[in-house]
């Protein structure tokens, strides 16, 4: 989308105002009348839910720190007070550590339908690289802000993930003292974690406008992969996609509050309820669910450092994907033998997920060793060879092509 | 909505009950989001009626004690400071009230007030000022020996808080 908007004001105050500050012209184009392809599923409102999730972040976490205090003698004690005594404490906290899980779900099915549909091919890398720049800044956001409660897992998730950086030669120890602050985890390495994780939430905020901009100057994918041609491809973003977004981001609240008001502490640890004690590491210790495929990537390799370096490789590789998938086509709608390797792949993530969540002992380890394989195997060695030898299904002239004939064949 | 058709159509309907079922879930988040900021339980606790000894208060001697987060003056009146709190033309008073108004009947030694200057809450001096009652140095407000306002920018008197006699040696404010 180039060019002036063709927003008209009507007011007077509007006229005055979009000749001094267009953001009004600038809503109006890039979200009223916003040509959208007419064949856009359900897939495709996930963007949306996920910046009314980081709204919701960011309100009810601004709101919780009216209440919390970041020193490692009192985090704790300020949790259980925000659950106790203040008014609406317990909804906000839980709105909030459930929030971040639906977080990562949102993201999670965006991602894949990225990778389904082919919307990370040309002209689109910098849009899908700036997405695994903010997927990066999720993860750093939702580990630092797990610390915060500084219960068992709190804690030693710190210490654990901290250690990493010990894996690097030569200076490794001296960046974990750096990142620590002491010598070892403790209130100066909270007092930071709960700044930066003030931070990095708008840091997130200043990507995605990045995002959405790389989005609109080459407009969206569609189920086909096949760009719109004519007018008759698209319709104006609002009222269509507007609603459909505004519908699933209801939907998608449903679950949320589900896991609010029904099981709020289903997907935590309930060691976190126990005050964070640095001489007693917790018998199983684990992260929060969305780290558990890495984490299992992570404990399959034997060595140190190579096991951080396959961690922070399996999430990097991502980057990459434009240039490592070789087919000229786009959608896994016209790939029939690339569908089945991507539904291979999702069931490989799932299965990592589990085994990160197990104990690190014996089948667990070669099963995770078998998958963390085959996923950098699906990059690596996959995904260029089936773009050279697939036979890939013929394309649809267009998009309003593609929905005659599926309403025809519908009869 | 420009209609051509005279009668509302579905989508008028759909987008009214749409926008007012919005309303109400909108208000619904509203409505903790607010609330928070109100006083939590533990503050309200913390703000339970405290109980003070005040045999030890010698004659002419006043005290503070903190009751809410504020300082309440518990003033031990001599009897010069009885008679020229009562000795008082009311008309003259910026915040007329008669000194009974502002003690107990049979404890009017006894002085309870809300140790914060009325204008814009500065702790004022005791035993200070023209009246030897109370002063307060931020902007010059003068109160006499009932905590009335005499002159200067205060528009009210010290307020008298909540307070009622245990015992003869033992309050309870709040």
């Amino acid at each position: 989308m180039s060019g002036h908007s063709t927003y008209q004001p009507q007011s007077a105050f509007m006229k005055w105002m979009e000749r001094r500050l267009p953001i009004a012209g600038l809503v109006y184009s890039s979200f009223v009348a916003y040509p959208t392809p007419r064949n856009l599923n359900y897939w495709w409102t996930f963007g949306g839910i996920l910046s009314f999730l980081l709204g919701a972040q960011i309100i009810t976490g601004i709101v919780l720190v009216m209440h919390y205090t970041p020193h490692a003698d009192h985090a704790f004690n300020s949790v259980e007070h925000i659950m106790r005594d203040v008014n609406y404490g317990w909804l906000i906290r839980y709105l909030h550590s459930n929030g971040a899980s639906m977080f990562f779900v949102a993201v999670y099915i965006h991602m894949f339908r990225g990778m389904y549909y082919g919307s990370y091919k040309e002209p689109r890398e910098v849009l899908w690289i700036l997405g695994v720049i903010l997927y990066l800044l999720m993860m750093a956001t939702g580990f630092l802000g797990y610390t915060l409660p500084w219960g068992q897992m709190s804690f030693w998730g710190a210490t654990v993930i901290t250690n990493f950086f010990s894996a690097i030669p030569i200076v490794g120890e001296s960046v974990v003292t750096w990142l620590w602050g002491g010598y070892a985890v403790g209130n100066p390495t909270l007092q930071r974690f709960f700044s930066l994780h003030y931070l990095l939430p708008f840091v997130i905020a200043g990507v995605v406008v990045l995002h959405v901009w790389a989005l609109h100057v080459v407009g969206q994918n569609n189920p086909t992969g096949v760009e719109p041609k004519t007018e008759k491809d698209t319709v104006a973003f609002t009222p269509y996609a507007t609603v459909k977004d505004g519908f699933m981001m209801v939907c998608f609240c449903v679950v949320l509050a589900w896991f609010v008001f029904y099981m709020p502490n289903y997907l935590g640890h309930a060691d976190n309820y126990i005050p964070a004690n640095p001489a007693v590491t917790p018998q199983h210790i684990v992260p929060e669910w969305y780290y558990l495929p890495f984490y299992a990537i992570l404990r399959a390799i034997p060595n140190k450092l190579m096991g951080v370096i396959a961690l922070f490789g399996s999430i990097g590789i991502l980057a990459f994907l434009p240039w490592l998938d070789t087919s000229k086509v786009r959608s896994a709608n016209y790939r029939p033998l690339y569908r089945q390797f991507f539904w291979i792949f999702v069931a490989v993530c799932l299965g990592l997920g589990w085994l990160g969540g197990k104990p690190a002992e014996g089948g667990y380890v070669v099963a995770a060793r078998i998958l963390t394989f085959y996923y950098f195997a699906h990059f690596f060695i996959i995904l260029p060879v089936l773009g050279w030898v697939e036979k890939t299904k013929p394309l649809p002239n267009s998009i309003s092509e593609s929905i005659l004939a599926s309403t025809k064949a519908r009869g | 909505m420009a209609t051509i058709s005279a009668e509302p159509t579905r989508r008028d309907f759909l987008y009214i009950a749409t926008g007012a079922v919005g309303a109400v879930g909108a208000a619904a988040v509203a409505v903790p989001l607010i609330s928070q900021m109100n006083p939590d339980a533990s503050t309200i606790a913390a703000g339970a009626p405290v109980e003070v000894e005040i045999g030890a208060i010698a004659e002419g001697q006043v005290i503070k004690v903190f009751w809410r987060g504020k300082p309440i003056f518990i003033n031990h009146r001599t009897k010069k400071e009885i008679e020229e709190a009562k000795n008082v033309n009311l008309a003259s008073l910026p915040d007329p009230q008669p000194d009974s108004a502002r003690v107990k009947a049979g404890k009017e030694q006894w002085q309870v007030l809300v140790g914060i200057c009325t204008h814009l809450g500065c702790i004022p001096l005791s035993h200070q000022g023209q009246y030897d009652g109370y002063f307060c140095p931020c902007h010059g407000s003068v109160y006499d020996t009932s905590g009335r306002i005499r002159s200067g920018p205060a528009p009210s008197n010290l307020p008298v808080p909540p307070y009622e006699f245990l015992s003869d040696t033992k309050i309870r404010i709040g």
